[in-house]
C-alpha cells in the first residue's frame, strides 16, 4: 500500500467526485442521484484515508467511519423521500417536482 | 348668583348628551321636556343671574367665573372660564331666551318628523356652544364655541338628510364659513404670539398699550378677526352659503340661521372692539362691508318667490346694518339692533314655519295669499314683525334700533353721508321687501288649501315675540322722544360709547323724519305695486334688460355663479386632470421598479433541485479556483 503515491490516491479520488457529480447534475431519475451522491461520499471518504496514510494518522480512517454513518443515515431519509416523491408524482424524474418554483 | 353661571351653558349641554345615548328610546313627550326644558332652566337662571347683576352690578361691572385650567403647555394656559359683563349678559338672555321660545315651538313643529330626539339634542348642543362662545372668557373657549354652533349649524341643515340637495346646502354652508374660520385662527395665532395671552380682557389691555393706531400689527388681527366675522355673518364676500342654509327646519332657520349664531360676527367684532379702534382702515372696511351687503342682498331680497329665501337676504342685509354700526363705531347700536332683530327676525322665521307647515311644505309666496283671515294668530304675529323689520316709525322696535344705526351712520366721525345714504336705500328697501312678502302672503286671493291650523305651543312662542317686536325697542329711545336709554347706559360698561359729533336735536328730528318717510316709501311701494296692482310686478321684470337685472338680483348678484367660476371649476379641472395623482407616479414607480427586479431574481428559482446542485457545484469549483489560483 504504501508504494502507491498520493497524488494517485487522490487523483482516483478527483475523478470518483467528478463522476459523481455528472451523475448528479445529468440524471433525472432520483435514485440514481441518490447514488451518484453516494459515489461522491466515497471519493471524498477515499481522499480522507489517503491522505491519512500519508501522514501516517489515524484520522483519516476516523473521518472515513463518520462517512460512512451519514452516507447510511441520509440514505434512509433519501430513500423515504423517494417512497414519498413516488406515491404523489406515481414518476421518479426530479424534474416534476419542481413546485416550488419562485 | 353668579356662581351658578356655569350652569347656564351646561344644561343644555348635559341634555343634549342624555338625549343623544338614550334619545331613540324616549317616547316623544319626555324628548320634548327635557329638549325644550332644559334651554327652558337655563333660561330661568340667565334671568335670574341678569337681574342680579343689573340690580347689584358686581365691582367693574365684570365677573369672571374660573372652573378649572383647561390646557397648560408652558405660558399657554387657557382657562375654562365664564366671563360675564353687559355684553355677555345681553347676548346670554337674547340667547336663551329666544332660544327657549323656539324649542318650544319645535315641541308641536316637528312632532311628525323622524329623528325628534336628533333634532332636540342638535338644538340643545347649539344653545350651550353659543353660550360657551358669549361667556367664553377667552378667545380658545369663544373658538371652541365659535366651531361648535358651526357644527351644529351644519347638522341641522341637513337635517333632512334623505335629499341630497340639503347635504350640499349643509357642506356649502360648512366649507364657506371655514374659510372665515381659518382667517379668525390666524388672527388668534397672531394675538398669542404677539400678546402672548389669549385672555380677552387682557388682549384688549396689552394692545392699547403695546401696539399704536394704525400699527401693522394691530391692522392685520383685526382683518383677521374681520375674516371670520364675515363668514359667521355671512357678509360680503362670504354671504353665498346663508340663502342655501334654508333647507333646514324652519326653528333652525328662526335659532341659528337669524337670531343667533349668524350675529356672532359682531359679538366678536363688539368684544374685541380695541383692536378696531387701533385699527382704523379695517374699522372702515367693516362699515364698508356692512354697507354693501345691506345694500346687494337687499336687491335679492326683492326678487325671490321662496318665503324663506326673502327672510334670508334679508336677514344678511340687518346684518348688515349691524357691522355698519359696528364700523362707524357705534357698538351699543349694533349690539341693540342685534336684539330686536333677534326678536323680529324669529318670529318671521316662526311665522313662516307655521305657514310652511299649513300650506303642506309650500315654500313660494306666490303659491300662498289670502291667509289674512284664515291664519289670524299668524298673521297679526307675522304683521309685527314685519313691521319691526321694515322700521314702522314709534311702533316697532326695528325703528328705534335702526335708526339709531342710521343717525350714528351720519354723526359719527367715522361715518359720513355715503354710508348713511346707503343705508338710507336700504331702509327703503327693506320696507319694500318686507311688505311685498306680507302683501303677497296674506293678501289676495287664496291659492293654496290649508289642513292644519298651528296649535298652541306654536302660537305662544309667536305671541310672545311679537310683543318683544313692538316693545323691545322701548328700552333705549332716542334724545328726540325723551332721551330714555337705559339699554346703552347698560352697556356702556363694557362697550365704548360712541364718538359723534354733536349735531343738535334740530338735526336729529330731520334725519329721524328722513329715516321714516324711506321706510314708509318702501312699505307704500309695496303697496302699490301688490295689494293695489296700480303697477303689475310684472311689468317691472318684463323686456331683455329688466328681465336680465330681475335675474341678476335674484341669483344673489351672480356670487355664486362667481365662486363657480373661480375657485369650484378650477379645483374639479385640477381634480379631474388629476385624478392618478401626479404625486403618487413616484411611488408607484417604486413599487414597479421593485417588481421588475423581483420577476427577474425569480427566474432562477425555478424549482429543478439538479439547477440548483449545478450552482452550488459552480459556486464550489469558483470558491476553489479562488483559493487555489489568487
Amino acid at each position: 500500500m504504501a508504494n502507491i503515491p498520493m497524488e494517485h490516491g487522490l487523483l482516483l479520488a478527483g475523478v470518483l467526485f467528478s463522476i459523481g457529480l455528472t451523475g448528479l447534475l445529468v440524471r433525472r431519475n432520483i435514485i440514481f442521484m441518490l447514488l451518484s451522491i453516494e459515489v461522491m461520499l466515497n471519493a471524498a471518504g477515499l481522499a480522507f484515508v489517503v491522505a491519512g496514510s500519508r501522514w501516517g494518522a489515524p484520522d483519516g480512517q476516523v473521518m472515513f467511519m463518520f462517512i460512512l454513518a451519514m452516507a447510511a443515515a441520509e440514505v434512509a431519509v433519501g430513500l423515504a423521500l423517494v417512497l414519498q416523491m413516488y406515491q404523489k408524482y406515481k414518476t421518479l424524474d426530479v424534474d416534476s417536482a419542481s413546485k416550488m418554483r419562485g | 348668583m353668579y356662581s351658578l353661571l356655569w350652569l347656564v351653558p351646561t344644561i343644555p349641554l348635559v341634555s343634549f348628551f342624555l338625549l343623544m345615548l338614550v334619545g331613540a328610546r324616549l317616547p316623544k313627550k319626555t324628548i320634548a321636556a327635557f329638549g325644550a326644558g332644559s334651554v327652558g332652566i337655563s333660561a330661568l337662571l340667565a334671568l335670574v343671574i341678569s337681574f342680579t347683576f343689573m340690580t347689584s352690578p358686581p365691582p367693574q361691572h365684570a365677573y369672571t367665573q374660573v372652573l378649572w385650567t383647561w390646557i397648560g403647555v408652558g405660558n399657554f394656559s387657557p382657562d375654562i372660564a365664564f366671563h360675564l359683563d353687559a355684553l355677555s349678559v345681553v347676548m346670554m338672555l337674547v340667547v336663551t331666551v329666544v332660544g327657549f321660545l323656539i324649542h318650544l315651538y319645535s315641541i308641536e313643529f316637528m312632532r311628525e318628523e323622524e329623528g325628534y330626539s336628533r333634532f332636540f339634542a342638535y338644538m340643545n348642543l347649539f344653545v350651550s356652544m353659543m353660550l360657551v362662545l358669549v361667556l367664553g372668557s377667552n378667545l380658545v373657549l369663544l373658538y371652541l364655541g365659535w366651531e361648535g354652533v358651526g357644527l351644529c349649524s351644519y347638522l341641522l341643515i341637513g337635517f333632512w338628510y334623505k335629499d341630497p340637495a340639503n347635504g350640499r346646502a349643509a357642506r356649502k354652508a360648512f366649507v364657506v364659513t371655514r374659510v372665515g374660520d381659518a382667517a379668525m385662527a390666524l388672527g388668534l395665532f397672531l394675538l398669542f404670539t404677539q400678546l402672548g395671552t389669549l385672555n380677552i380682557q387682557a388682549i384688549l389691555e396689552k394692545a392699547s398699550l403695546q401696539w399704536a393706531t394704525g400699527s401693522t400689527y394691530a391692522t392685520a388681527a383685526a382683518a383677521l378677526l374681520l375674516g371670520g366675522a364675515v363668514g359667521k355673518s355671512a357678509q360680503l364676500p362670504l354671504q353665498t352659503w346663508l340663502p342655501d342654509a334654508m333647507a333646514g327646519p324652519s326653528p333652525v332657520s328662526a335659532l341659528i340661521h337669524a337670531a343667533t349664531m349668524v350675529t356672532a360676527g359682531v359679538y366678536l367684532i363688539a368684544r374685541t372692539n380695541i383692536l378696531f379702534t387701533l385699527a382704523p382702515p379695517v374699522q372702515l372696511l367693516v362699515a364698508v362691508v356692512g354697507a354693501a351687503t345691506l345694500l346687494i342682498s337687499g336687491f335679492s331680497a326683492l326678487t325671490q318667490r321662496d318665503i324663506k329665501r326673502v327672510l334670508a337676504y334679508s336677514t344678511i342685509s340687518q346684518i348688515g346694518y349691524m357691522f355698519l354700526a359696528l364700523g362707524v363705531g357705534a357698538y351699543t347700536a349694533a349690539i341693540f339692533h342685534f336684539m330686536t332683530h333677534a326678536f323680529f327676525k324669529a318670529l318671521l322665521f316662526l311665522g313662516a314655519g307655521a305657514i310652511i307647515m299649513s300650506m303642506h311644505h309650500e315654500h313660494d309666496m306666490f303659491k300662498m295669499g289670502g291667509l289674512k283671515d284664515k291664519m289670524p294668530v299668524t298673521f297679526w304675529t307675522f304683521l309685527a314683525g314685519s313691521a319691526a323689520l321694515a322700521a314702522v316709525p314709534l311702533i316697532s322696535a326695528g325703528f328705534y334700533s335702526k335708526d339709531m344705526i342710521l343717525w350714528y351712520a351720519w354723526s359719527s366721525k367715522s361715518g359720513g353721508a355715503v354710508l348713511w345714504l346707503v343705508a338710507l336705500i336700504g331702509a327703503f328697501i327693506t320696507g319694500l321687501y318686507t311688505f311685498r312678502m306680507v302683501f303677497i302672503t296674506f293678501w289676495g286671493e287664496t291659492k293654496g288649501h290649508i289642513d292644519k291650523l298651528p296649535g298652541k305651543t306654536i302660537k305662544i312662542p309667536l305671541i310672545v315675540l311679537g310683543a318683544l317686536a313692538i316693545i323691545g325697542g322701548f328700552v333705549d329711545m332716542p334724545h328726540t322722544l325723551g332721551h330714555f336709554a337705559p339699554f346703552s347706559e347698560f352697556l356702556h360698561s363694557a362697550l365704548p360709547e360712541v364718538n359723534a359729533f354733536e349735531l343738535g336735536l334740530g338735526t336729529e328730528v330731520l334725519f329721524q323724519l328722513i329715516a321714516a318717510a324711506a321706510a314708509l316709501g318702501g312699505i307704500y311701494l309695496a303697496y302699490q305695486l301688490y295689494l293695489k296692482k296700480a303697477i303689475h310686478s310684472r311689468e317691472v321684470s318684463r323686456g331683455a334688460v329688466r328681465g336680465a337685472v330681475y335675474r341678476f338680483f335674484f341669483s344673489g348678484w351672480g356670487f355664486d355663479w362667481l365662486y363657480d367660476w373661480i375657485f369650484v371649476k378650477p379645483f374639479l379641472w385640477i381634480a379631474r386632470v388629476n385624478k392618478g395623482d401626479v404625486v403618487d407616479a413616484i411611488y408607484t414607480g417604486i413599487a414597479a421598479v421593485s417588481r421588475g427586479l423581483h420577476n427577474l431574481v425569480r427566474r432562477s428559482q425555478d424549482g429543478k433541485v439538479r439547477v440548483y446542485a449545478a450552482g452550488i457545484a459552480l459556486g464550489a469549483i469558483i470558491t476553489i479556483a479562488i483559493a487555489v489560483f489568487l
